[in-house]
């Protein structure tokens, strides 16, 4: 009979199958991990207490919340451009706006950031063209250090940065735009004093999923780091598969999935699910 | 539009636009006097709307010039003409509170913060939003948005000031306090306005000029009374309220007027009818014909019968058919309408000579 179920529990109903998944595969892992943490090598709070006291470990969590804020900031930021061309550009800028946002998706982890390898590496793309210019004499260390992560890290990341801006800015009337004109403002001041200031709660989002997204990073830092920037997913990998030094391993992840739990309650607290879509 | 403090004069000269192949405008020559206020009134998509967008610079016609006090402002981009324009929805800046609002204009003007603060507390409390400065727009009731959008129109003393049908997301008790207020802002401010709306009555309300519009055409500009009682054609006569029309035959010129025959009656009309001869049709209001037990020979009037009335308070609307079967309808007091329906049969329509005005028949 239709009509039967209410909308909600109807969803909740194609919910289960994904919830039941989540709760097999992650869940009840994650559980594991938590009771490592507490009790390998020997039970109680030492692997946290060593969290706290080891300077490698310290320096790898700093070096991790550094290269997030920077790659978050250089991801919103082009992102913020890319999704003006999208969705307030003329049709070909759009269509073209769309592919290049599209693009990356079909392109493996592994593949960009070996991409990036042959672009940025000592006797790559860039560093031979800038020497033949005569631009530069010696070549330029843009890969194996921070400045390589980065680079790889935000192309990825941009993509996902552009859906949370592109829905606030396809929600703002345009005619508080053309007010804005009307009472004198250039196209400038207008974009920033009211376009910009209006898209927050996306630019709000936007970076919370860049933030989040880039903490967990483990391919694209463990190849354009090239071992010298490693940040804390690489970090948890070398304690459980190579020091095994599985219980503080399970410590460092269980701090990095609470704090990006807390991250991800802060961002819904700002921003509505739909508003990332 | 350029000098502020002062009304501007705005004069549109063959303007036309077309959007792809739809003629939104054609052929549109309209002076606006300084510190008028003029009414551009027409059903939607009559191009009433894209004139006013092309006022604030927002479209750019097709063909045409414009020019506001004698200066050519054809190409000039929206944000150097500076009319002050009132949205349709208010488009306040919703991140901005009321002050921020109405101060965004001087600001962009560079205006010291003295001044700033001076203006935004003059207007603030001329449009009657004091206490109100810190709040948000989605803080504020539809009247108290619309007086925002107001003063932010007006703050920065615009040459001519454009409003897009403002009233029209307002109950009505509260529109007609709104109108009330801004015909008196149009008084303390001198400045030009140009109103765009759907609402006849609020055109004639309110304007002391109304452009009528219809399929991106201008039909007809004048003072409310002339265009009321002297509509230039059919579409402004029923645009701009209930009319009676009758088939006059065999119009000719007479003493003062016009003559014909009006369902066998000879009637007499006021009204010049040089371009009209023969068949005709008689346009009258509602009130202005009245209900008689009988009509002298040399008086307007055809014989009635009642058949339907609707009781509005100060007056009773009653429809009748006259013997031919024409249908009328007029505006009687109550007790003149009960007593023409209780009677069942034929009453008399009349209507002084001065009223009423022919159009071409079947034409518009």
């Amino acid at each position: 009979m239709r009509g039967t179920l209410s909308d909600r529990t109807g969803a909740a109903l194609l919910m289960a199958p994904l919830l039941l998944f989540l709760i097999l595969a992650y869940a009840w892992p994650f559980l594991g991990v938590v009771k490592w943490s507490f009790t390998l090598p020997t039970p109680g709070l030492g692997q946290y207490h060593a969290l706290l006291t080891d300077g490698l470990v310290q320096s790898v969590f700093i070096r991790t919340l550094r290269i997030a804020a920077i790659v978050t900031v250089v991801s919103v930021t082009a992102a913020y451009a890319i999704t003006v061309v999208w969705v307030r550009g003329s049709p070909v800028q759009r269509v073209l706006a769309e592919f290049c946002i599209l693009v990356p998706f079909w392109i493996s982890v592994l593949t960009r950031a070996f991409g990036w390898v042959a672009l940025l590496s000592n006797r790559g793309l860039i560093n031979t063209w800038l020497q033949s210019i005569g631009f530069i004499s010696e070549p330029l260390t843009l890969v194996r250090n921070e400045f390589g992560v980065i680079v790889g890290m935000s192309h990825f990341l941009i993509p996902f940065a552009v859906f949370p801006l592109a829905s606030a800015m396809r929600s703002l009337d345009e005619r508080v735009l053309l007010a804005a004109r009307g009472l004198g403002s250039s196209r400038i001041r207008t974009f920033w004093t009211v376009f910009v200031p209006m898209t927050r709660s996306g630019i709000i989002g936007s970076a919370l999923i860049t933030f989040v997204f880039s903490l967990g990073f483990f391919v694209t830092p463990a190849i354009l780091g090239g071992g010298r920037s490693v940040m804390i997913a690489e970090l948890i990998y070398l304690r459980i598969f190579q020091s095994p030094d599985w219980g503080l391993g399970a410590a460092i992840s269980v701090v990095l999935v609470v704090f990006v739990g807390a991250l991800m309650a802060l961002l819904f607290r700002y921003v509505k699910p739909k508003q990332l879509a | 539009m350029q000098q502020p403090g002062r009304a501007a004069e705005i004069k549109a000269n063959g303007i036309g636009k077309s959007f792809g192949s739809f003629r939104a405008l054609d052929n549109l020559s309209l002076d606006i006097g300084r510190g008028e206020f003029l009414t551009l009134l027409g059903p939607s998509g009559s191009g009433k709307t894209t004139f006013l967008m092309i006022l604030a610079g927002f479209v750019q016609p097709s063909e045409g010039k414009l020019f506001s006090d004698g200066v050519d402002i054809t190409n000039r981009p929206a944000e150097q003409r500076a009319a002050g324009m009132v949205f349709q929805g208010y488009a306040l800046f919703p991140h901005m509170s009321v002050e921020q609002n109405i101060a965004f204009p001087l600001k962009v003007r560079k205006k010291s913060a003295a001044e700033i603060k001076n203006r935004v507390g003059e207007i603030i409390e001329r449009v009657g939003l004091k206490g109100h400065e810190k709040k948000l727009p989605a803080q504020l009731s539809g009247g108290q948005q619309q007086r925002v959008a107001l003063a932010r129109a007006l703050v920065f003393e615009p040459g001519v000031l454009l409003l897009d049908e403002p009233f029209s997301a307002l109950d009505k008790s509260l529109r007609g306090q709104m109108q009330a207020e801004m015909k008196r802002l149009h008084q303390e401010t001198g400045t030009t306005f140009v109103f765009v709306t759907h609402d006849q009555s609020e055109a004639l309300a309110l304007s002391s000029r109304v452009a009528i519009f219809n399929h991106g055409k201008l039909l007809q500009v004048g003072r409310p009374d002339e265009v009321y009682d002297r509509p230039a054609n059919r579409f402004v006569a029923e645009f701009l309220g209930e009319i009676n029309m009758l088939p006059v035959k065999g119009v000719r010129p007479a003493d003062n007027g016009a003559t014909g025959l009006c369902e066998d009656r000879a009637v007499n009309m006021r009204c010049k009818a040089e371009a009209i001869k023969g068949d005709a049709i008689l346009a009258i209001r509602p009130e202005d014909m009245s209900i008689a037990p009988e009509a002298s020979v040399n008086q307007n009037g055809i014989a009635a019968t009642a058949v339907a009335s609707t009781y509005l308070g100060a007056a009773t609307k009653l429809d009748l058919t006259t013997r031919q079967g024409a249908k009328v309808t007029v505006s009687v007091p109550n007790e003149v309408a009960a007593a023409a329906l209780s009677k069942g049969n034929s009453v008399w329509l009349t209507w002084p000579a001065e009223k009423g005005f022919l159009l071409p028949d079947g034409g518009q």
